[in-house]
C-alpha cells in the first residue's frame, strides 16, 4: 500500500498591542515519527528570533521546543511546516480484538510483572488534568460494552454513540470546560469529545490516550484550496493488545478510524500534556493568537509557491488569512469518504 | 516531693507512657526533670511560663490559621516540658530515620528514572501514574548529585508495646523545623539547669549539616560562592512565620516567585543591584505551583522556565519538583519489599499497617473490619480529613463504603494507633500534670555523607485527652524534645555567640527588588492616604459648619477633591446631593470606589503585608484597627462628627507611621525608597493642589486661602509668621517657594533631588536630571507679578495661570520619575505574568 504525502503549514500570530518584556514558550508543533508515520522535512521559524531554544522530547516520546524571549516584543509568529508520509494502518478485523474485560484485568496491579506494553498503556489509564474519572462516564458507556464485547467494537460503538448525540457546537465550551459539563450539555468541538471519550474508557478500566494533529479537509467541488483554512484536530488512541500497533485510533468528531487523512503531531494523556503552543508573557495586552492551518495532498494538487519550500526567512506575509477559528475545524461529513 | 505532682497523674494501661513504666515506677531517663520539676515554686513555674509567652510574643512565633489578610494569625502554642528520649532508644530512632530517608529518595530517583519498581511489580502503577503529584515533564531530570530530598520529615507515633511506627512521610516542603528550633530556644531557658545537666544533645549541628549539604551539593562555576534563596509563597501561608525565621537563621534571602528570574538555563534573583544568579533554593512552596510554563499554568506563584534549568543541572530544588508524590499513604505497605530490592536491607522502622484499598484482597479486608481502621485519601492532594471508622454509623457509613468501591485506588485504611501519651502542664491548674497523646515529627536532611537526623524535633500533643488527630490547626500544642547523650554535647551554634568586627553586618545590600518595591508604595500610599483624609476632613468641616448648605467654601473644597481624584466626577446623570455629605462619606467608607480613603487604605495594607518584617508590631496592629473600624463602618452608616473623627486618628495613624520611619528605620535602600515614594507623592499632591487652587473660579472667594492653608497643614506656620488674614503672595510663597516647609513644593523637590544623588552615587544612575529641569522654572518665576492679586476680586489671573502651568509640568516630571524608577528597580508586582495558548 502506498503512504499518502502531506504538506502541512501551522501558522499562529500573536499580536499583543503592546510590549511583552519577557515570554517563554513550550512548543509541540513537530509532528511525531510513528510506525505508520515518516516524516520528509520539517522546520519551524520564529520572529522575532528566540534569545534562546533548546529542542528535546517529552516525557511521553513527543519532540518538544522550548524557547525564550527576552527583549520587548510586541508580535509573535511562528510557522511550523512540514512533509509527511501516512501509510494505511486500519485494524484488520476490530472483531477480532480481545474482550474488553481480559484488557481491563491485564491493566489492573496483580503484583506481578506487568507485560512491558501493558505497564506502558497503565500511563494513559487514570485521571490527567482535562480528564475526570466519575461513575457517571461509566454508565454512559456501559451499553456499549456489554459482557465480552471485543473491545474495539465496544470503542467504535461508544465512538458511534458520541458522534450521534453530541453536537458540534464552537460556542458551547472553552479550553477549560470539564467533560462532566460536556456530558450535560452533549455540545461540544473535537478537543472535548476527544476528552469525554477517554474519560469513559478509562472510567471502564481501559487506556486511552489524546492524539493531536491534522485532518485533510476536501474543499468543495470547483473551487480552490484556501490557505489557512484548516485547523488543528483532536483524536483517540485506545490501547488494544494483539492489534497491529497495539493502539488504535477513533475519531469521534466525525465517527470514523483515522487512516491515511489524520497527521499526527503527538500524543498524550490529555490537551494539557501536549498543548500546540503554550506560554508565560509578562507584559502585553490582547493573548488571543491568530492560527491558520494548511493540510494539502502532495500527490493530488498542485501546491501554491509559497507552501513548496520552506521559506529561508521567517518574514511573516503581510497579512494572515483568518481561520475561522482555531480549535474548532469545520466538521467533515462521513458520507464524503 | 514528687508524689504531689504524680499523685493526680492519670496513669493509662491502654496507652504507652513516656514517663512511667507499665507498673507506674518513673522511667530512668524522666527521674531528674520530674525530681526538679516538684522542685519548682509554684510561683517559679508561672515566672517561667510567663517568659516563654512573653518570648513567643517578641519573637512573633506565629501560626496563620486561615490565609487571611487581615492577620488572623495565632501565637504558636508550646507546652514548657520537653518530651524526653534517651540515648540508645534515639541512636536506633534516627538510623531508621535515615534509612527511610536513604530509601524514599532512590525511589523518586528510579520513578523518575529508569522505573524498575513499576517494570518489576513492587509499586502499582495507580500509584504513580494516578497520582497528580507525579509531575510528569520532571520524568528524566537528573538533580545535582541524584538528590531528589534534601529535606525529609516524618511523624511517628509509639505503639503501646513501646515501638515507633511512621504515621506519615513529608517528602514535599516539611515544615516544622524552625519551629522546633525557636522551641528549643524557649525551653532551653525555661529549664536552663536540666537542659545543661542532662546533657540534651544540641540542634544546630542539623542545621549546619542542612547548610554544608547544601553548598556541596550546589552547581557552582569557577570561584563563585554558592548563593542560597528560601522560596515561600508567602505571607498568607500558614507557616509563613517559619519561612522568615529560617532564612534569617540560615543567611538565605526570602523571596517569592516573582523574586526570581529565569533567563535561558540559569535562574536569577533580581536585586535593587541587578540579576544574581542562584544556585539554591530551598523550596517551601509547593512543587506544582513552581513552574506555570510547565506545571500548573495557572499559578502566578511560579517562576516561568524554572523546569529548563532544573534539566541543565544548573539549580539544586530542595527538595526536588515532583518529591511530593511520596507523601502518600498508600505507598507504606510496598515499601519493605522496595527496600530490599533497592537497598538491599530490612526496612528498619515499621509504618503503621496500611492498606491499600486499590488491591483487591486489601479492599476486602477493610469491609470486614472496617470499625478498627481509619480512613484516609490514598494521594496527597485529596481534600480529605482522616475518617474513623467506628465512628461512621448508618447512612454515613454506607455513603463511605459506596465511595472507596467506587473508586478503591484512591483510599487507603490504616491501623487505629493508640498514640502514647506524655506529660503536659496544665496551664488552668496551679500545678498540675496533664496526660496528653503525643506525636513526634523527626527531620533528615542530605549531607554528602548521608542523611543527618536532627536530635529532637518537633514534638506535637492533641488538646484533649481523647483526641485522636494531632493538629496545630486544630488547636494542638507543640513541645521542645530532648534527646539525651552519654557522650559530650556539640557546642556548636549557628546563632554566634558574640560578633566579631568581621562579622558586623550594615544596612542591607540584599535587598530583593520585590521588597524596595513595596516600601517605595508603602511611601506613596501612606502619603496618598494621608492626603486625602486630610481633603476629606476640609470639606466635611466645611459642611458641617455651612449647616449641610451648599455654601461657596464648600463647593470651591469639593471641586477640589474632584480635581485631585479623591471624589469620583459627577456621572451626567447624578445629581448632586444638596450639602454633599453622602458623597463625601462614600469616599471616606467605600472601598469600592476608586480614589476612596477606605481603598487607599487596602492598598496601603497591602504594601504593608508583604514588608511586615520592617514594621513594628504597634504600627501593624494600629493599621489593622484601621481597616477594620472602616469596615465596620460600611455597616452602621457613621454621622459626620463620627466620620471626622475617624479623619483625625487616620491622620494620627499616618503621622506616628512616618514618626516610626524617621526615628527607627535603618537608612538603607529600602528605607530611601521609602521616602522617595512618599515625597514624590507629597510633591505631586501639593503641586496639583496649588495649580488646580490657582485656576479654579469656584476657589476666588473669601475663605479659601484659609483651608487651602488647613489642607496643607501650613496654617499654624502662617500664622505664626503673618498676623492677619491669609493673602495670596504670601500663602503662595509658603507652600510653594519656602525652602524650609515640610509641606511646600520646593522643600519637597530639593529633598527628592538628594535622595535621587545620594542613590545615584550608590547606585550608578543618574534620575535627578528630569526633576531639576522642572524645578528650574519655580526659580525663575518672579514673584512680585503676585504682589497686589486680591484672589478673590482680581481683574487679571494670568499670573496665576503661569504659575499653574509650572507647577503642572512639575508633576508630569515626577510621574515621570516615578515610572523610570519602576522601570530600572522594581519587578512589577502588579504585572502578572500571564499564560497563553494556542492550538
Amino acid at each position: 500500500m502506498e503512504p499518502v504525502r502531506y504538506r502541512v503549514l501551522h501558522e499562529t500570530r500573536y499580536d499583543y498591542g503592546s510590549n511583552v518584556s519577557l515570554s517563554q514558550q513550550q512548543l509541540h508543533l513537530s509532528p511525531r515519527v510513528l510506525d505508520w508515520q515518516q516524516v520528509e522535512e520539517q522546520r519551524i521559524d520564529i520572529t522575532p528570533v528566540p534569545t534562546w531554544r533548546r529542542d528535546g522530547r517529552d516525557a511521553f516520546g513527543n519532540p518538544v521546543t522550548w524557547m525564550a524571549f527576552h527583549t520587548p516584543h510586541d508580535e509573535l509568529f511562528i510557522r511550523s511546516a512540514m512533509t509527511v508520509a501516512v501509510m494505511p494502518h486500519l485494524p484488520k478485523d476490530i472483531e477480532a480484538s480481545l474482550p474488553w474485560e481480559e484488557v481491563r484485568d491485564r491493566l489492573a496491579y496483580d503484583s506481578t510483572d506487568p507485560i512491558p506494553s501493558d505497564l506502558d498503556a497503565t500511563r494513559f489509564l487514570f485521571e490527567s488534568p482535562h480528564v475526570r474519572v466519575k461513575h457517571e462516564l461509566a454508565d454512559y458507556a456501559a451499553d456499549c460494552f456489554p459482557p465480552e464485547t471485543p473491545v474495539l467494537v465496544g470503542t467504535q460503538a461508544l465512538m458511534a454513540k458520541i458522534f450521534r448525540e453530541f453536537t458540534f457546537d464552537p460556542e458551547a465550551t472553552t479550553v477549560s470546560t470539564p467533560v462532566l459539563e460536556v456530558l450535560e450539555k452533549k455540545r461540544g468541538v473535537c478537543q472535548d469529545f476527544a476528552h469525554l471519550m477517554i474519560a469513559c474508557l478509562r472510567a471502564l478500566g481501559l487506556a486511552a490516550r489524546y492524539v493531536s494533529g491534522y485532518l485533510l479537509t476536501r474543499p468543495p467541488p470547483g473551487k480552490p484550496r484556501l490557505i489557512g483554512a484548516d485547523a488543528s484536530h483532536a483524536w483517540v488512541s485506545v490501547y488494544a493488545p494483539g492489534s497491529e500497533n497495539d493502539w488504535v485510533d477513533f475519531d469521534p468528531t466525525n465517527n470514523l478510524l483515522p487512516n491515511t487523512e489524520h497527521i499526527t503531531l503527538a500524543f498524550g494523556r490529555d490537551f494539557s500534556d501536549i498543548s500546540p503552543l503554550r506560554g508565560i508573557i509578562l507584559g502585553g495586552g490582547g493573548t488571543e493568537p491568530d492560527v491558520a492551518v494548511t493540510v494539502i495532498p502532495l500527490d493530488e494538487e498542485d501546491i501554491p509557491e509559497e507552501l513548496l519550500v520552506a521559506k529561508a526567512d521567517a518574514s511573516p506575509p503581510s497579512r494572515l488569512p483568518k481561520a475561522a477559528d482555531a480549535s474548532k475545524p469545520a466538521k467533515t461529513d462521513p458520507d464524503d469518504k | 516531693m514528687a508524689r504531689t505532682l504524680l499523685a493526680i497523674y492519670p496513669h493509662s494501661p491502654r496507652r504507652y507512657d513516656e514517663m512511667l513504666a507499665a507498673d507506674g515506677s518513673v522511667r530512668p531517663h524522666w527521674n531528674q526533670f520530674l525530681e526538679h520539676l516538684d522542685a519548682v515554686t509554684p510561683e517559679e513555674m508561672r515566672r517561667r511560663l510567663d517568659f516563654s509567652e512573653q518570648r513567643i510574643q517578641e519573637n512573633g512565633v506565629t501560626y496563620n490559621v486561615y490565609a487571611d489578610p487581615n492577620g488572623a494569625d495565632r501565637p504558636w502554642a508550646l507546652d514548657p516540658l520537653p518530651l524526653i528520649i534517651p540515648p540508645d532508644e534515639w541512636a536506633e530512632l534516627s538510623a531508621a530515620v535515615a534509612q527511610r530517608a536513604t530509601l524514599l529518595n532512590a525511589i523518586l530517583d528510579d520513578l523518575y528514572g529508569e522505573q524498575t519498581l513499576l517494570a518489576e511489580g513492587l509499586l502499582p502503577p495507580a500509584l504513580v501514574y494516578g497520582q497528580h503529584g507525579y509531575l510528569w515533564p520532571c520524568r528524566g531530570v537528573k538533580p545535582p548529585g541524584g538528590v531528589w530530598l534534601h529535606n525529609y520529615a516524618v511523624d511517628l507515633a509509639r505503639s503501646p508495646n513501646g515501638r515507633w511506627w511512621v504515621i506519615a512521610d513529608r517528602t514535599q516542603a516539611p515544615s516544622g523545623a524552625g519551629y522546633a528550633l525557636e522551641n528549643r530556644l524557649i525551653v532551653s531557658r525555661v529549664f536552663p539547669e536540666m537542659f545543661r545537666d542532662l546533657h540534651v544533645q544540641h540542634v544546630a549541628d542539623f542545621f549546619r549539616d542542612q547548610l554544608d549539604g547544601l553548598t556541596a551539593l550546589a552547581p557552582v562555576e569557577g570561584d563563585e560562592q554558592p548563593h542560597m534563596v528560601l522560596l515561600t509563597p508567602g505571607p498568607y501561608n500558614e507557616t509563613y512565620f517559619e519561612h522568615a525565621y529560617l532564612a534569617r537563621y540560615l543567611g538565605f534571602p526570602l523571596v517569592e516567585g516573582q523574586d526570581l528570574t529565569v533567563r535561558g538555563e540559569t535562574v536569577y534573583l533580581k536585586t535593587l543591584r541587578g540579576l544574581k544568579r542562584v544556585h539554591v533554593i530551598l523550596r517551601r512552596q509547593d512543587d506544582a505551583y513552581c513552574d506555570p510554563l510547565e506545571l500548573r499554568g495557572e499559578s502566578a506563584l511560579g517562576i516561568p522556565g524554572l523546569l529548563n534549568v532544573a534539566r541543565a543541572g544548573r539549580v539544586v530544588i530542595a527538595n526536588a519538583l515532583g518529591s511530593g508524590l511520596l507523601a502518600s499513604g498508600a505507598l507504606m505497605g510496598f515499601l519493605p519489599a522496595i527496600c530490599r530490592h533497592l537497598l538491599g536491607e530490612k526496612l528498619a522502622m515499621p509504618s503503621v499497617a496500611t492498606w491499600w484499598c486499590g488491591e483487591k484482597p486489601a479492599l476486602d479486608y477493610v469491609k470486614e473490619n472496617f470499625d478498627d481502621l481509619v480512613i484516609k485519601p490514598a494521594y496527597p492532594t485529596q481534600n480529605m480529613d482522616p475518617v474513623f471508622g467506628n465512628e461512621l454509623k448508618g447512612e454515613a457509613r454506607a455513603e463511605m463504603l459506596r465511595r472507596i468501591e467506587a473508586r478503591p485506588h484512591a483510599y487507603v485504611a490504616q491501623e487505629m494507633v493508640n498514640l502514647s501519651q506524655a506529660p503536659t502542664w496544665s496551664r488552668a491548674h496551679e500545678r498540675r500534670l496533664l496526660a496528653r497523646p503525643v506525636g513526634l515529627r523527626a527531620y533528615a536532611v542530605t549531607t554528602p555523607d548521608g542523611y543527618s537526623v536532627m536530635p529532637g524535633g518537633l514534638a506535637r500533643v492533641t488538646t484533649g485527652a481523647g483526641t485522636r488527630i494531632i493538629s496545630m490547626q486544630r488547636g494542638g500544642a507543640s513541645k521542645d524534645c530532648w534527646v539525651l547523650t552519654n557522650g559530650p554535647v556539640s557546642q556548636f551554634s549557628l546563632l554566634k555567640p558574640s560578633v566579631g568586627v568581621r562579622d558586623l553586618v550594615r544596612a542591607g545590600s540584599n535587598l530583593t527588588s520585590r521588597v524596595v518595591e513595596n516600601l517605595f508604595w508603602l511611601g506613596r500610599y501612606s502619603e496618598r492616604f494621608d492626603d486625602s483624609a486630610r481633603m476629606l476632613r476640609v470639606a466635611l468641616s466645611r459642611v458641617v459648619v455651612g449647616g449641610g448648605q451648599k455654601t461657596p467654601v464648600v463647593i470651591a473644597a469639593m471641586e477640589l477633591a474632584r480635581r485631585l481624584g479623591v471624589l469620583p466626577e459627577p456621572g451626567e446623570d447624578t445629581e448632586v446631593k444638596e450639602g454633599g455629605e453622602h458623597e463625601l462619606l462614600e469616599a471616606i467608607y467605600d472601598p469600592e470606589q476608586p480614589g476612596s480613603l477606605a481603598r487607599n487604605i487596602r492598598a496601603l495594607m497591602w504594601s504593608a503585608t508583604h514588608v511586615r518584617e520592617r514594621l513594628s508590631l504597634d504600627h501593624w496592629h494600629s493599621l489593622n484597627r484601621l481597616q477594620r473600624d472602616q469596615q465596620a463602618a460600611l455597616k452602621t452608616h457613621p454621622t459626620l462628627t463620627e466620620a471626622i473623627a475617624f479623619l483625625d486618628r487616620v491622620l494620627g495613624v499616618s503621622s506616628s507611621l512616618t514618626g516610626f520611619a524617621m526615628d527607627n528605620m535603618t537608612r538603607d535602600d529600602g528605607w530611601r525608597f521609602l521616602f522617595i515614594g512618599r515625597r514624590l507623592e507629597r510633591l505631586s499632591f501639593l503641586s496639583m493642589m496649588v495649580a488646580h487652587f490657582l485656576r479654579m473660579p469656584a476657589a476666588r472667594s473669601q475663605g479659601s486661602l484659609e483651608w487651602l492653608l488647613e489642607l496643607s497643614d501650613s496654617i499654624i506656620t502662617y500664622r505664626s509668621r503673618y498676623s492677619r488674614q491669609p493673602e495670596l503672595l504670601p500663602v503662595v510663597d509658603l507652600l510653594v517657594f519656602d525652602e524650609s516647609n515640610p509641606h511646600g513644593v520646593v522643600f519637597q523637590g530639593n529633598v527628592l533631588g538628594n535622595y535621587l544623588e545620594r542613590m545615584g552615587r550608590e547606585l550608578g544612575d543618574d534620575f535627578g536630571a528630569g526633576l531639576a529641569a522642572a524645578l528650574a522654572p519655580l526659580q525663575a518665576f518672579d514673584l512680585r507679578r503676585l504682589e497686589n492679586i486680591q484672589f478673590d476680586s482680581a481683574r487679571d489671573y494670568s499670573a496665576c495661570e503661569e504659575l499653574a502651568d509650572i507647577l503642572q509640568s512639575l508633576d508630569s516630571a515626577a510621574n515621570k520619575l516615578s515610572e523610570a524608577l519602576g522601570m530600572r528597580y522594581f519587578t512589577h508586582v502588579g504585572d502578572v505574568s500571564r499564560q497563553t495558548m494556542a492550538v
